[in-house]
């Protein structure tokens, strides 16, 4: 047992704070390359740990780590990673690829959707290592701003958010959905199974989307601005 | 979650081999409740066997006018196919109504039919649960019991079978395909590939250890006019507090044949087909319909929270009877 | 705010930037996932992993915990246990003046006094690596007997400790009497159940150490408590704690609190000498942070036959946590809603061992209307008249209860408009009148009323040579849109266009506001914001060498006895500055202050299955000048789907042997999804109130869920004829009143089908 660990007050230098507005900050995250660094899997130790913490007893319970190539919005990642390590897990912590969200971890929400060869999923269900090569497209392969994805763009004008954590999953879902639609794929309020083409009403935008929770309860706007990006009359 | 090796086979012999070696080892397709359960601790593989990349996901037409499903074919591939369209709709109609546009693009045919409880407490590693840990007691009986069985259950479990698709395979006579590590191959109908919790609730279905489902067989399509009723808490995304599939053939002032099947009423899909048999030459009404569900729901039992089922499932029978009776074009 | 505002540049507009629908300025971030959130932060270097293990029993001791094989598990920095966690200052004070600031202790016993405590943390390298071996970690535990119900527990009930302006109860002449000599009665117990916030964001934080100072990202309302919280319960002093919060997934009062995310990360941070960041889980929020207590009130109305009321009575209970005094103010409204000569409400609140209840979205009214204006509308069916119009016969000329005059108040002015955008004249005023094929359909309506707040609140702005308008406070954008609005009063005020105003705020290193939560953050911060430049067109005016109140500020310039300069050279190299201020005062003892609101639903119910549907709904509101129409109305709509959510699904479940809420996940807690909301749409009355702040606002976003759900549940009696009084309105309960009609005989069917 360790014992009574107390805050004692000797200063620890990091590294220099960030002081810079958000907003400033935020832009220029998006256009800097992502840090190689993140690649590596186990970070050294801090050194607050005590070396006889680190060696002894022998260690128990290595995590198996195994190397997958991530294709992730055009960019191919090369990386050894936890096997257990979702497809979520790794898209934040070790591509640093933040804009997946993580709401429930349980396929319970959709804030993680990505797209996995266009088709949308829930990126928490899935672990990376099942995914050696297959094209994934995040919030962030959408647009780089200049201009924003059309859907971007319609969730911006209608008010399609408010905190704007579900948001990169409801436009993830969004794009997939409506590909989904075009192919003719029926919804759970599709009247008709036989025709093959499916009308895209704000009704079966609201079956097809409701994978997506919005606590903000932004769903009307949301709504108006899928049935924007695709053309559906209100 | 505990820490596995993992691997990704390349052919449906060498993953079914694996499976057979290998002495705590899961297969991975859609892992829509795999790793839901892995991450709690409730499953905890050792080895994970990925079927992804087995194929396993054609939808064929089989000699005898029925289809074959892949093992592999995704939920939202097969509510979408033509064929599953038209010919069985209400398998169509189950699927579609189960769960989110993202999870059925993951979710697999042969996955779904291994889908666990929903059961809160077997959800939670910290309650007493005879599917969790046997022997270790139920903490539905005497719980919060809403979402839990009427038909079938036993004072060890009253868990429910969470699965819409599986009701209407249940409702087509549907048979499960598999192989074993050795090579051997086994169909198992629908019926009895579900079990009853008994006193072995951990045991759900009749699946052997070292088997793989490759596939589910679809017989020829039935006559008549299929539904599937879904009742839930809200209007999408949720598990069914009760389900009602149904396909009745009634080209005339009788029906030719119907047949029922229940979901969320029990630890596997319900069908009583004697009852069925009553139905058959006979006139649909209030009375012949309530007579088969009375049927349905012999020895029934609710546990509190979840009395309201036995009027539910009822009422829920003769809107879907109703449903299918107003659709039938000989009366339009 | 010692007297009415004055007329201002704000209502000059002369930009027209107040009250125009705007884009969101952070909503390009947010739609680009860019927006990074206290989980998302990097910074302080290499960061390691923490995972909290909750308490599986309610009430007891944690009498052996073996940490061996989580210690010895690979990539494992630290095992923080009740042993050896480092000391911290004991819970509280219970009666702090800031109940967030409070001193919030983990680890620092083997005391278990909830469902979900923590009672362990471990920091790894890896998140899959802490969170297994937070798996192996063994507790035994010595459990003992809890209370966790309501309902049984009454008599064990006390009158919780109010404050001048909000006592527990309040009599205003005699109730009793007077309700039992009414011509009409209605006497109703209701029940609505605990409910979660379920922000999308599970709570988060990022914590390390610089130079003897803690700084801490995380997903905080209240920026200024947070710090507190951190200082008190760490024994440092609060110059030593910067709390960042620049994105919060959403709030609704769970984040008011800090958690033990915050504490525990930073006691590690500093053991470990690196970052550490922590996120819980979906299913531990359920437990380890708040939720709304649960209630049960009785509601009497005495009226005369055409529907006066003599005599208004709202009892409420509800629990707060065996160490806490919260209670949930639900008969609040209730004093000062309707016109009654008699009148009593009364708050008990029962000491439970569950979780801590706290502040959710609306306290009070959320749940209070859901009771109130059921029994307005049972009380409407006695006397035979329309909703309205009793609300109409039973409007106060005056605060009834303070006898102070509203400082504004619109409510039938919201009825009238609202029924007519609904075609409120449609509803048939008999229920079960209406049927579309299997489907009843009903329309119901209700009042929507909040208390409206005014905080201390500060704000620092500075103009630079290159005509940046910087405005910095520690304020919070939880969604609301404040970013934008601020931007937007910065921008008028100064006569910049809203792109050259730099919002600086989520950050305790800027000047304190009271942060976001009960619908007083625009208010308080806006008014600091307000001060503060018109201090700085003071100063302006002065280098320029004019009166201010003889000059004006538009296109980046400064204009005035015949001569003009831009604001950037004025300012000069070395840029111009204020701090400015707000502070409530004699206006909220003056008048009473309130927004309004009015409610129209319809929904079907269908004839089998007792499924409810909303159809439809529009809400109008009076909340004082709005300040951008887009945000605004996306707050008005978001509550009302919370009442959407009250009313129909919300039901966290206490299972009362273990005392822990059985459906702790987004798939068996129901919050609504897309397909549960049709178009739903919310208008503003124009609206200044002058007595309220200096913007002339009043708080937008709680008041849509005041009400709403009762207009539903209205709504569901008028299609049906089942008044259900316990929430929510599950179709069990709609059954259950429901007679089985004959869908196999009416389902249009031919004759020779029928029975």
């Amino acid at each position: 047992m360790i014992s009574n660990l107390n805050i004692i007050d000797e200063g620890a230098e990091f590294f220099e704070i960030s002081r810079r507005n958000m907003l400033k900050v935020s832009a220029a995250m998006f256009s800097a390359p992502l840090a190689e660094r993140v690649m590596s899997a186990s970070p050294p130790a801090p050194s607050g740990v005590r070396s006889r913490d680190l060696t002894q007893p022998a260690r128990t319970h290595p995590p198996v780590m195994l190397p997958v190539a991530l294709n992730v919005n055009g960019r191919q990642f090369d990386v050894r990673i936890d096997s257990r390590t979702t497809l979520l897990d790794a898209l934040r912590e070790t591509l640093a690829m933040k804009g997946s969200k993580k709401g429930c971890d349980h396929g319970q929400c959709g804030a993680c959707t990505v797209l996995l060869g266009g088709r949308r999923i829930n990126a928490c269900l899935t672990l990376a290592v099942m995914h050696d090569g297959e094209p994934i497209t995040t919030i962030e392969g959408l647009s780089n701003g200049n201009p924003l994805h059309p859907m971007q763009a319609a969730f911006l004008k209608h008010d399609g958010f408010q905190c704007g954590y579900c948001t990169p999953g409801q436009i993830c879902s969004a794009i997939g959905m409506l590909d989904e639609a075009q192919r003719g794929v029926p919804s759970h309020v599709t009247e008709n199974l036989s025709v093959a083409a499916v009308p895209l009403t704000q009704q079966e935008i609201r079956e097809r989307m409701s994978g997506n929770l919005c606590r903000c309860s932004a769903y009307p706007n949301i709504v108006a601005a899928i049935g924007d990006a695709a053309g559906v009359s209100p | 979650m505990k820490s596995f090796s993992f691997e990704q086979p390349a052919t449906v012999q060498a993953a079914a081999a694996s499976l057979a070696t290998h002495a705590d080892a899961k297969f991975i397709a859609g892992g829509t409740n795999l790793l839901d359960l892995m991450k709690l601790e409730i499953e905890a593989p050792t080895h994970l066997i990925d079927i992804n990349r087995l194929g396993l996901d054609q939808i064929e037409t089989t000699d005898d006018g029925g289809v074959r499903i892949g093992a592999m074919v995704r939920n939202s591939d097969l509510a979408a196919h033509s064929r599953i369209r038209i010919d069985y709709a209400v398998l169509s109609r189950a699927l579609l109504s189960g769960a989110s546009g993202q999870l059925r693009n993951k979710a697999t045919t042969g996955g779904n039919l291994l889908q666990r409880t929903r059961c809160y407490y077997f959800y939670d590693t910290a309650r007493p649960c005879n599917k969790r840990v046997a022997g270790s007691g139920c903490s539905a009986v005497a719980g919060f019991n809403r979402m839990h069985a009427i038909l079938g259950a036993s004072d060890q479990c009253i868990a429910v079978h969470p699965s819409d698709m599986a009701v209407a395979m249940r409702l087509l006579d549907a048979e499960v395909e598999t192989i074993n590590g050795s090579g051997v191959r086994r169909v198992i109908p629908i019926a009895e590939f579900h079990r009853l919790p008994a006193t072995t609730p951990h045991l759900e279905t009749n699946l052997r250890r070292d088997e793989m489902i490759t596939g589910v067989k679809l017989p020829a399509p039935l006559p008549g006019r299929q539904t599937y009723r879904k009742v839930r808490d809200r209007a999408s995304y949720a598990f069914a507090l009760i389900s009602v599939a149904a396909v009745i053939d009634a080209s005339g002032e009788r029906a030719q044949s119907a047949r029922i099947a229940l979901g969320g009423v029990a630890h596997k899909p319900w069908r009583v087909e004697s009852a069925e048999l009553g139905l058959s030459g006979a006139t649909i009404n209030v009375k012949s319909i309530d007579a088969v569900t009375d049927q349905l729901l012999a020895g029934a039992r609710a546990y509190s929270d979840n009395d309201f089922k036995l009027a539910l499932v009822r009422r829920t029978v003769h809107a879907a009877v109703a449903e299918i009776l107003k659709n039938s074009p000989q009366w339009k | 705010m010692n007297d009415a505002a004055p007329h201002d540049a704000l209502d000059d507009n002369r930009q027209g930037l107040i009250g125009t629908p705007v884009d969101r300025v952070d909503g390009r971030l947010k739609v680009m996932g860019q927006a990074t959130y206290a989980h998302e932060v990097q910074e302080g270097g290499p960061t390691a992993y923490g995972f909290i293990v909750e308490a599986t029993i309610a009430k007891g001791t944690v009498s052996q915990i073996d940490v061996t094989d989580a210690e010895r598990c690979e990539g494992v920095y630290l095992v923080m246990t009740h042993h050896n966690a480092p000391k911290q200052a004991p819970w509280g004070p219970l009666l702090a003046k800031d109940r967030f600031a409070r001193s919030a202790p983990q680890l620092a016993n083997n005391r278990v006094d909830h469902y979900g405590q923590a009672v362990a943390f471990v920091v790894a390298g890896s998140f899959e690596q802490a969170r297994s071996a937070a798996r192996l970690i063994k507790i035994r535990y010595a459990e003992s007997a809890g209370r966790f119900e309501l309902a049984p527990n009454l008599d064990r009930a006390v009158i919780p400790a109010g404050r001048p302006g909000r006592e527990a109860d309040s009599r205003v002449g005699n109730f009793e009497p007077a309700f039992a000599s009414s011509t009409l009665q209605i006497d109703a117990r209701f029940t609505t159940p605990v409910q979660m916030h379920a922000q999308m964001e599970p709570h988060a934080t990022l914590a390390y150490w610089k130079d003897g100072q803690v700084i801490v990202h995380c997903s905080s309302q209240l920026l200024m408590s947070a710090k507190n919280a951190v200082a008190n319960t760490l024994r440092i002093a609060p110059e030593r704690v910067r709390v960042v919060s620049r994105f919060i997934g959403g709030g609704f009062g769970g984040k008011l609190p800090i958690y033990g995310d915050v504490i525990l990360s930073a006691m590690a941070a500093r053991i470990l000498k690196c970052p550490v960041k922590t996120a819980l889980t979906r299913q531990q929020m359920f437990h380890f942070t708040t939720h709304r207590s649960d209630t049960i009130q009785r509601v009497r109305l005495g009226a005369n036959a055409d529907g006066r009321l003599n005599a208004i009575a709202h009892e409420t209970w509800s629990h707060s946590a065996s160490f806490d005094n919260f209670y949930e103010s639900a008969g609040m409204q209730t004093r000062t809603l309707y016109a009654a000569a008699h009148r009593l409400t009364t708050h008990r609140s029962v000491s439970l061992d569950l979780p801590v209840s706290d502040s959710t979205r609306a306290p009070g009214e959320a749940v209070g209307m859901l009771a109130l204006e059921q029994a307005m509308d049972e009380l409407a069916e006695q006397v035979g008249i329309d909703p309205i119009e009793l609300r109409v016969r039973n409007e106060p000329l005056q605060d009834p209860e303070r006898n102070i005059p509203f400082s504004s108040r619109q409510l039938i002015a919201c009825m009238q408009d609202g029924a007519t955008r609904f075609g409120w004249s449609r509803r048939n005023a008999k229920h079960s009148a209406v049927k579309e094929g299997n489907l009843w359909v009903g329309m119901g309506m209700a009042a929507a009323t909040r208390g409206n707040l005014l905080q201390p609140s500060k704000c620092a702005v500075q103009f630079d040579d290159q005509g940046v308008l910087t405005v910095r406070m520690a304020m919070t954008d939880i969604g609301t849109g404040s970013y934008t609005i601020f931007t937007q009063v910065a921008a008028e005020m100064m006569g910049v266009p809203m792109a050259q105003v730099r919002m600086e705020m989520g950050d305790t290193d800027f000047p304190p506001t009271p942060g976001s939560g009960g619908s007083f953050g625009a208010a308080s911060a806006g008014s600091g914001l307000f001060d503060a430049c018109t201090q700085l067109r003071t100063k302006f005016a002065r280098k320029f060498g004019v009166n201010a109140k003889d000059v004006t500020f538009a296109g980046g310039r400064i204009s005035g006895a015949g001569r003009s300069e831009t604001l950037a050279s004025l300012a000069g190299s070395r840029g111009l500055d204020a701090v400015g201020e707000i502070k409530p005062g004699a206006m909220v003892k003056k008048f009473s202050q309130q927004s309004y609101g009015a409610h129209f639903a319809e929904v079907t119910v269908d004839g089998d299955t007792g499924e409810i549907r909303l159809r439809r709904m529009i809400g109008v509101f009076a909340a004082g000048r709005i300040l951008n129409l887009k945000t605004a109305t996306s707050q008005a709509v978001g509550a009302m789907i919370w009442g959407v959510g009250a009313a129909l699904h919300e039901h966290a479940v206490i299972d009362p042997r273990y005392g822990y809420f059985v459906n702790h996940d987004l798939a068996e807690y129901h919050v609504p999804t897309h397909a549960d909301i049709p178009a739903i749409e919310a208008y503003f009355l124009p609206e200044f109130d002058d007595k309220t702040n200096p913007l002339k606002i009043k708080g937008v976003g709680e008041l849509g869920i005041c009400g709403a759900g009762a207009a539903i549940a209205n709504a569901v009696y008028n299609a049906c004829g089942v008044r259900t009084r316990d929430f929510p309105l599950t179709l069990d309960k709609v059954i259950a009143g429901l007679k089985l009609q004959n869908t196999l005989s009416t389902a249009g069917v031919p004759p020779h089908f029928k029975s």
